[in-house]
Formats: C-alpha cells, sequence, structure tokens
C-alpha cells in the first residue's frame, strides 16, 4: 500500500482513514472472529486495510458465505434431466419444454423488514426480481412466505401493515403480480418476522445469461441507479441476533426505487435482446463486492475497477462505502468490446446510468483505484474459495411421542371447534392482505390467492388455436410446528404439501426453491434444526423428482437469545400442458366429495401437533404426522390421471385443520351444504366424541379432496389403482353442513368469520 | 381500426392493452413512446396503466407533461376517440383533458378486486352506444389513487351532461365494500363533453378471455371497438 503524504491527506481525508491498517477491533466491529482475521492476513500475506477487510466481512458473511450451512446445502438433490440450472447462480432455471425455461428463486429480507417493515419488504421484492430478470427472464409472478408474531402484540399489527405495503409497494408499481403465498403467525416470530420473496420468470432455453466474468480485458459496466450511503453492510446485519437496540440498525436497511426498478427491467431486457452482454449480476447483498468478486471467481479471472467511475449519490463516498453499500436497482455487466456505444444508447433511453467502471483481468485478484491511489488489491480466491465452511455441532431432537385423542381433554363440540378454526388467523382468508397486491396485471394470472392450492399464471405467448396455451402452478409451504417437533419429518412435509398443492391445482411438480430460515446455528439444537430439515427435503425431493434449483438461507433470526420456529419454506413449480385444464378448490353444486388416501376403517385421526390441539388444550405438542413419501407420491400421479380423464372439477388438500376444514373450504365459494358421510362407527356419535373430533381435525398427510360429477368412474379408476378412497357426500345448496342428526354447521357463519377474522386484527373491519 | 397505445417510463399495462387490441382488431397498434410528437392519424389512442414515473408528485402529473400529450389533444381536437384506463385516467386529469380528481382510495390501501359496473344514461359515446344499458359488467380495479373526488357542482354537472359512463353498484351479496375506492356517487369512470375520451379506473384488458374469470372486458372493448370504426 502506498504511504500518503499530509497534502493528500488534506484532500481526502475518507479516503485516507479507509486507506488504514485494520486491526482486529475493527475485524470484530464487522462480525469477523479472530480465526478469521487471522485467516484473511494469512491468505492474502498483508494486514488488509480497512476496505480490504470490508469487503472479506461481508464475503465472510454468514448471509453471503453460508459458512453454517454449506456443508449441508451441498447435500440437496439438485440434479435432474429438466433442470438447466441449479443452485449458485441468481436463480435456478428448468426446461418446461416448447423451448421455454422458468427462472426461480427464493429469497429472505428478514432482519430488514423487522427494523423497517415497508423498505424491508420491498427491497427483498426489487432483490428477487433482479435475480430473476438478470438471468434474461422476464418476470412473471411474485409470492411471498411471511411470519409474524403474535396476532395480539400491538408491534405485529404495525408489521403486518408495513410488510403488506411494501409488498405490494414495489411489486404493484413494477408491474409484476403478485399472486399467492402464505401468512402465519406465531409468537416466536415476535422478535424476528420472516420475509421470504419468490419471483419466478420466463426466459428463451436458449437466452439464459450467467455471470461468470469472461475474456480478460472486456469493459465492466456498472448500469441502473447511482450508489449512495444506503445498506452500509446490510449482508453483515442479516448475520447476526438482535438486541434491544436493532432499531439502531436501521440506516443498514435498503430503500428501494420500484420505478427505477422497472426502468432497470426493461433496459436489460433490451440490451439482453442484442448480443452484447457476455455476463451480467446484480448488485445484491453487499453490493458491488459481491457481484465483482462472484463474477470474476466463477470466471476465474480478475477485476480492475476505478471507483471514481462509479456513479454516486452523494459526494466524496470512500472506497468502503462504495463497495459495501447496497443501494438498490443497480446491475455489473461484461459487455462484448465495442458494444458499449450501443448499450449504452439503451441506457440513455431509460434514463439510467452508464458507465464503464474497469476490466476483466487475468490476475486473479481484486484491484480497485480510488483518487489515484490503490484503494484495494487482494487476490479474488481466498473470498470466494477460503471462505470459512463450519462444521458446527448439531443434535438432531425428533419428539416420537404419540399422542392419541384420549390424552386430550375434550371441552368443544365440533360445530365450535371449527368456528374458532375460522377465526384463527393462520386458517382464515388473507383477503386483508391480497387485495392490496395488484395480482392480475400482466394479463395472464389464471388463478391467484387461494382460487387454488397453487396459483396459475398463464405462459405468454403460447396459446394455439387448440389451447390457451401452457401453465406454470406455484406455491409457497411450511408447517414450522412440524419442523418444530421433527426436523426431518417436517422437511419431508413441507415438499410433499407443496407437491400435492401444485397437482392439486392440475400441475405436475417439476421442482424448488427454498428459504431456510432458522435462530442462531452456534446453538447445537438449532444446528439440528437445519440440518435434519435438510435432510428432511432432500429425501422428499429426491423420491418426488423435484429438485432444489436455487434458494436462500436466513440465520440468526433470534432476539436476545430467543430464536424463530424453524422454517425451512419451500416454492414449488409446476407444469400444465393446457392451462385451461387448471383445477380450482371450490366445489361446485352436486358434486361428490372424494378423499383419496383415507380409508372406509380410517377413523382415529392424528392429533399431535395438529392445530385442533391448539384449539382444544391450548398446546402444540407430541410428534407430528408421519409422512410416507410412496403414498404421496402415488396420491399425486392418481389425481393427476384422474384428472387428464376430465373426471375432476375441484382439488383441495387436507392439510392445517384437517378434513372438515379443508371440506368447509371446498364449500365457501359457491355457497353450498353437504350431508357428510361418516365412517359406520362414528354414526351415533355425539359433538364432543374424541374419536369423530380427531377424525374431523386429524392433520394425517398424504390426502387431498376432489370433487367429481362422475363419481362412478372415479371409483373404478380408485379400485383398479388401488388407492384407498372416502366418498365424503354430495354438495347441495342448502349452505348447510350435517354431520349427522345430531350436528348442522352453518357454512355461511364460518365463511363470515373466515372473512373477517383478518380485518378485525388489523382493527379494519366494519 | 388504428389505434396508438402510449408508453411512458412506468406504464406497466402497456402489453395487456396492446395484446387486447390486437386479439379483438386483429390489428396491432402503434406504441407512442412519451418523448416522441409526430404519429400518423389514429383512430383510437388508449392511455394505459401502470406508475408512470413512479407516480411520484402526484399520480399521471409528471405524464400530463410528456410531449406526447400534446400530439393526444391534437387528436382529440380531431374528434379522435381516447380511453384512458387506470393510470391513464389519472392521467387525463392531471393534462386537464377530464375534470375532477383522484385521490387516495378511502382505506388508505391500494385495492386489487373484481367489480361490478353499472352503464350509465350518457351523452353519445362510442363507448358506450353499443351496450345495453342494462348490461352489468364484470372488471376488476387495481388501484390506490382511484377515489373519484369533485365539487357538488361539477357532480351535478357531470350528471346533468350525461358525461358518467359507469358507476360501481352492489354485487350479488350486498358487499359493503362494493365501491372499492369510496369514489364520489360510485363513480367509475367519466366521459369527456364531446364523449370521445372516455377515462375510468376499472381494467377492461384483465377480463378478457375466460380464464381471467369474465369476458366483460373483452364485451365492452370489442363493442366500443365497432362503434369508433362506425
Amino acid at each position: 500500500m502506498k504511504i500518503l503524504n499530509q497534502e493528500l491527506y488534506n484532500i481526502n481525508k475518507n479516503e485516507y482513514q479507509a486507506q488504514q491498517i485494520s486491526t482486529l477491533v475493527d475485524a470484530k466491529g464487522m462480525g469477523l472472529t479472530e480465526d478469521e482475521f487471522h485467516l484473511i492476513c494469512k491468505k492474502i500475506k498483508k494486514i488488509p486495510n480497512k476496505t480490504e477487510l470490508g469487503i472479506f466481512s461481508a464475503m465472510f458473511s454468514e448471509h453471503c458465505s453460508y459458512k453454517s450451512s454449506k456443508k449441508w446445502l451441498k447435500t440437496l438433490p439438485t440434479i435432474a434431466k429438466h433442470v438447466i440450472q441449479g443452485p449458485g447462480e441468481n436463480a435456478g432455471v428448468i426446461d418446461i419444454g416448447d423451448n421455454l425455461a422458468a427462472v426461480f428463486k427464493i429469497e429472505s429480507h428478514n432482519h430488514p423488514s423487522f427494523i423497517e417493515p415497508y423498505q424491508g419488504a420491498a427491497t427483498g421484492v426489487g432483490g428477487i426480481l433482479r435475480d430473476v430478470f438478470t438471468m434474461g427472464a422476464r418476470p412473471i409472478a411474485l409470492l411471498n412466505a411471511l411470519r409474524f408474531g403474535s396476532p395480539t402484540e400491538p408491534l405485529t399489527k404495525h408489521l403486518v401493515s408495513g410488510v403488506v405495503k411494501g409488498i405490494g409497494g414495489y411489486g404493484n408499481c413494477i408491474g409484476i403480480p403478485t399472486v399467492g403465498g402464505e401468512t402465519n403467525f406465531d409468537q416466536s416470530y415476535d422478535g424476528n418476522i420472516l420475509v421470504n420473496a419468490m419471483a419466478v420468470g420466463l426466459a428463451n432455453k436458449d437466452r439464459i445469461f450467467y455471470s461468470a466474468a469472461t475474456g480478460s480485458g472486456n469493459p465492466v459496466i456498472y448500469v441502473g441507479a447511482k450508489t449512495g450511503r444506503d445498506g452500509i453492510h446490510g449482508a453483515t446485519m442479516a448475520s447476526t441476533e438482535f438486541t434491544d437496540n436493532s432499531s439502531e440498525k436501521r440506516p443498514t436497511v435498503q430503500v428501494g426505487d420500484p420505478f427505477t426498478g422497472k426502468l432497470l427491467l426493461e433496459a436489460c431486457l433490451e440490451l439482453m435482446s442484442t448480443d452484447a452482454v457476455l455476463s451480467i449480476q446484480d448488485m445484491g447483498a453487499a453490493g458491488l463486492t459481491s457481484s465483482s468478486v462472484e463474477m470474476a471467481s466463477k470466471g476465474s479471472l480478475g477485476m480492475h475497477l476505478n471507483l471514481d467511475l462509479v456513479p454516486t449519490r452523494e459526494d466524496k463516498m470512500t472506497s468502503y462505502e462504495i463497495m459495501l453499500s447496497e443501494s438498490q436497482e443497480r446491475m455489473l455487466m461484461i459487455l462484448k468490446p465495442g458494444s458499449e456505444e450501443k448499450a449504452k444508447l439503451i441506457f440513455d433511453k431509460w434514463d439510467l446510468d452508464f458507465a464503464v467502471i474497469g476490466e476483466v483481468t487475468k490476475t486473479g485478484r481484486l484491484i480497485l483505484d480510488k483518487d489515484g491511489f490503490e484503494a484495494c488489491n487482494i487476490p479474488i480466491n481466498p473470498l470466494v474459495e477460503d471462505a470459512p465452511e463450519y462444521e458446527r455441532p448439531y443434535e438432531i431432537i425428533q419428539n416420537k411421542n404419540v399422542i392419541k385423542i384420549n390424552e386430550l381433554k375434550i371441552n368443544y363440540t365440533v360445530d365450535e371447534i371449527l368456528a374458532k378454526i375460522f377465526q384463527n388467523p393462520n386458517i382464515s382468508s388473507k383477503r386483508w392482505i391480497w387485495e392490496q397486491y395488484d395480482s392480475s396485471v400482466m394479463g395472464d394470472t389464471i388463478s391467484s390467492n387461494g382460487k387454488s392450492d397453487a396459483s396459475v399464471i398463464k405462459i405468454h405467448g403460447t396459446e394455439n388455436s387448440k389451447s390457451f396455451g401452457k401453465g406454470i402452478a406455484i406455491t409457497t409451504d411450511c408447517t414450522p410446528r412440524y419442523v418444530k417437533s421433527d426436523p426431518i419429518n417436517g422437511g419431508m412435509q413441507a415438499v410433499c404439501e407443496a407437491a400435492r398443492n401444485v397437482a392439486a391445482s392440475g400441475a405436475k411438480p417439476l421442482a424448488i426453491t427454498n428459504n431456510l430460515n432458522f435462530g442462531n446455528p452456534e446453538k447445537k439444537n438449532i444446528m439440528g434444526e437445519i440440518v435434519g430439515s435438510i435432510k428432511g427435503i432432500s429425501k422428499a425431493a429426491s423420491f418426488l423428482n423435484t429438485p432444489i434449483v436455487s434458494g436462500n438461507v436466513s440465520l440468526y433470526n433470534e432476539t436476545n437469545g430467543k430464536g424463530i420456529l424453524p422454517t425451512p419454506v419451500i416454492g414449488m413449480v409446476g407444469v400444465i400442458d393446457e392451462v385451461e385444464n387448471c383445477l380450482e378448490m371450490n366445489a361446485k353444486e352436486n358434486n361428490t366429495l372424494v378423499i383419496l388416501g383415507q380409508s372406509e376403517n380410517f377413523t382415529e385421526g392424528w392429533v399431535g401437533c395438529s392445530i385442533y390441539q391448539e384449539i382444544e388444550n391450548k398446546i402444540i405438542d407430541g410428534a407430528p404426522p408421519p409422512v410416507d413419501l410412496e403414498k404421496e407420491k402415488k396420491i399425486i400421479e392418481i389425481l393427476l390421471k384422474l384428472h387428464t380423464k376430465k373426471l375432476l372439477t375441484a382439488a383441495h388438500d387436507i392439510s392445517d385443520g384437517g378434513l372438515l376444514t379443508t371440506t368447509c373450504e371446498m364449500l365457501f365459494k359457491n355457497n353450498l351444504g353437504l350431508n357428510l358421510n361418516l365412517p359406520k362407527s362414528l354414526l351415533n356419535s355425539d359433538g364432543k366424541d374424541p374419536i369423530l373430533h380427531s377424525w374431523c381435525f386429524g392433520e394425517d398427510q398424504g390426502r387431498i379432496i376432489v370433487a367429481t360429477e362422475k363419481i362412478d368412474k372415479v371409483k373404478f379408476f380408485l379400485e383398479n389403482n388401488s388407492l384407498d378412497y372416502f366418498i365424503l357426500g354430495k354438495t347441495n345448496a342448502s349452505n348447510n353442513l350435517n354431520l349427522n342428526d345430531m350436528t348442522t354447521i352453518y357454512i355461511n357463519d364460518l365463511k363470515n368469520s373466515n372473512e373477517k377474522t383478518l380485518p378485525f386484527i388489523m382493527g379494519q373491519h366494519e | 381500426m388504428r389505434s396508438g397505445v402510449t408508453i411512458f417510463p412506468g406504464s406497466n399495462c402497456d402489453r395487456d392493452i396492446i395484446v387486447a387490441l390486437k386479439n379483438i382488431t386483429g390489428k396491432a397498434p402503434i406504441k407512442m413512446w412519451h418523448k416522441d410528437i409526430e404519429f400518423p392519424n389514429l383512430d383510437l389512442i388508449v392511455i394505459p396503466g401502470g406508475f408512470s414515473f413512479g407516480d411520484y408528485l402526484r399520480c399521471g402529473a409528471l405524464a400530463a407533461r410528456s410531449p406526447v400529450i400534446k400530439s393526444i389533444k391534437n387528436h382529440i381536437s380531431r374528434g379522435g376517440a381516447v380511453l384512458g384506463i387506470c393510470n391513464g385516467f389519472q392521467i387525463l386529469i392531471e393534462a386537464g383533458i377530464l375534470p375532477g380528481s383522484l385521490i387516495r382510495n378511502k382505506k388508505l390501501l391500494f385495492t386489487c378486486r373484481d367489480t361490478m359496473l353499472e352503464i350509465q344514461d350518457t351523452i353519445v359515446s362510442p363507448f358506450l352506444s353499443g351496450l345495453k344499458k342494462e348490461l352489468h359488467l364484470n372488471i376488476p380495479v387495481a388501484h390506490n389513487e382511484g377515489n373519484f373526488f369533485a365539487s357538488e357542482t361539477l357532480l351535478n354537472e357531470l350528471k346533468n351532461d350525461g358525461r358518467i359512463a359507469f358507476k360501481y353498484i352492489k354485487e350479488i351479496n350486498n358487499d359493503i365494500d362494493y365501491n372499492p375506492n369510496g369514489s364520489s356517487n360510485d363513480i367509475a369512470g367519466i366521459l369527456s363533453k364531446n364523449g370521445r375520451v372516455l377515462g375510468m379506473m376499472p381494467h377492461p384488458e384483465r377480463a378478457i378471455n375466460k380464464l381471467h374469470g369474465g369476458t366483460d372486458g373483452l364485451k365492452f372493448l370489442t363493442k366500443s371497438f365497432e362503434q369508433i370504426i362506425g
């Protein structure tokens, strides 16, 4: 490093300070450990200056390096015939036929959304959209998996309101429909909410763009918004636990501008339709640092940048600030030499900054100039290859205690329980949320926000004289209380429920993106939750041939030592060849409802870890319902075959709240009723019969309710294929659900409380 | 039919209405970039929805000062038809082409949902004269600022002059939220004095095939286009 004299010190005090040799105290302040600091010094054969140390600390953060989870992430199944690009790029890519590819990823913005809900959520959406269009895909759908604290906590209302506004604020403005997702409440999220945003895009199979730098001497281009002092060290902030003073971290939260995001989207796609772009990477977490390092590293090359050429929003930004800023709506590209002018014209048209800031080199080093000095000169390899990978000790705790119904105290009758279920914000309608999202922009939304188990989007341009064309089905799922009780089982369950949801909308499940949200991995039991759920996800995903093609890990979701429920969210994508054949969840009049995967003899349902258990006994306890992968696979195959034969009018998977909850949900839309068949042994039971309760509300897996007008053909097919089934009865226009002579349930009342629960919590009821 | 669709930075329903125009008329509209001023003579100009200029300052305020607006005003003075949808309606008001204002939705929340529209008794307008008055249209809205606001005088004038095109009405369930934004007199769309400019908050281009859950938007657009070339 060059020695600076007093005169230069006066010219640029900030830059001088950034050039200072760093110390162990600096390293700790940036979230590095003593060992990591010594490793850095050894690998780069010098003591880093503050800019260099900042770059290392960002790249070594949990958020960028996956140091706690990498060992286990490598065990996920990522390969299948239809996978074009697995994990490691900006997003995963799968082949969906007709020379088209679906490009998708889910990503968390948990920590920033808690500190500043509107901007945290908005930039989460902006970031995931950039990940998708960086690959050359036009985004066609957004989903979100949200987890909030107890609905009675005053802060929860503020967070829900801000996050929902933020998601809508970005998605609505940029004009990508937000079509689905999930929202749950649990007090374990009081101090750490989860905001996971998923985006799906569409590209031509042979026009996918990657991030690996190519060609020494090629120009490195900065495009998009200017760099400001926002979000500095955001990745590091997102890699630590919260304390009571976390609101002080507000300056580390980025600020989103969906309008610039829209311009960047259009300008990038316009440029990508030419042959100018060799590689491209968005500036997400750790901004210019991670984008330049990752591009160079993937291409086994170096990069030499002049930071004076980076468009900045504020004066006198130091090299440290420029490299660590997480200002939004920025991209780094490597262009074919000579195409700079052509590219600049496109960005001028969209009023965006365009600057050649350096070139690709053969050195394998990251060299940064600022104010005529060398602000950074470090080898790239140690930043990525030598990033720490920890084998953290773990203990997988599986609760094997099977709770039988006779162990519960029965307080309520069947109709009282149903009423309570639809007053539970985890089950009730999320209309208050999804009406704030534009779900129909782009004109291709076929099913959104619970009309079917997975959201369905028409693939633009695939229509022909016979069909509206292909469709894509998307869902996000996770049942954290199951994962808490048994991480392996819970991981499997999340994958299976997602697959069931995709199939119940009429689509073939194809691939997964996952968002692993956990507490502090330095704790043995939490590391056990991570390892266990990865094992479970791997097992189910391999079995169902739905590999994981992209994902994100968010750890340290803890406040004052209290962690969240383990929440490995599964985002799944499937394809429907003719989108007009997608299945709704709403039954029609005179449909027969049939449970696939449940036998006539089945009477005692699984109540451990169920919503029912929580309502009756205010506790969630015991082993979660077991997952039988053979059965799950079979039920999906049979459902899709029945549907191909055009025998089904609706389908809805049985999950939270059990079969009676699912049945009611199928009756709501068209104001239907049903005289429910009960198993013979339950015919004379009263409303407080424990076995009847477990039959109605047990959460046994591997079941889907289908609606049909052709029951004889369905029965014939199911018997030929030896799949258990149970006929629930035929829907009518009465709006009453009769259980037996003793219990009549008024569907309209349930429907009302289903709609009113969330507005009531948000204080917006009429 | 010769048609054009304006595109501002931040427009995001341009593709949707282009698809609708192409499917219905068999002919793709021309794209009218906001900085351009020279265009061939057209029968219809559509200003699509979106967030032109990010809705910064006020919705439609910056777009209303773009060069392309001058061409639109010339087109109107030649008797040309203009349809402003959602942000397009906001732009028409900001440009002084239609009266009144569109303020924040009453509940201060962005709202995306189906609405039921009743066609009003209006002056002669190519957008409405092909439709039966008793027809109700199920067309979705998606906006943050769709609450039509005007003085009593203006509201009376619009009513008496037959310039209220659509009103939100109650659906089968007597939905208390049938008016999605709290707009005065349940107004969903208004006409210019000559009836040839229509601004409306609902998005007809989002209800043009059965998979959208309804084709009332298609019905409306098809009849309008027939009358415009009439």
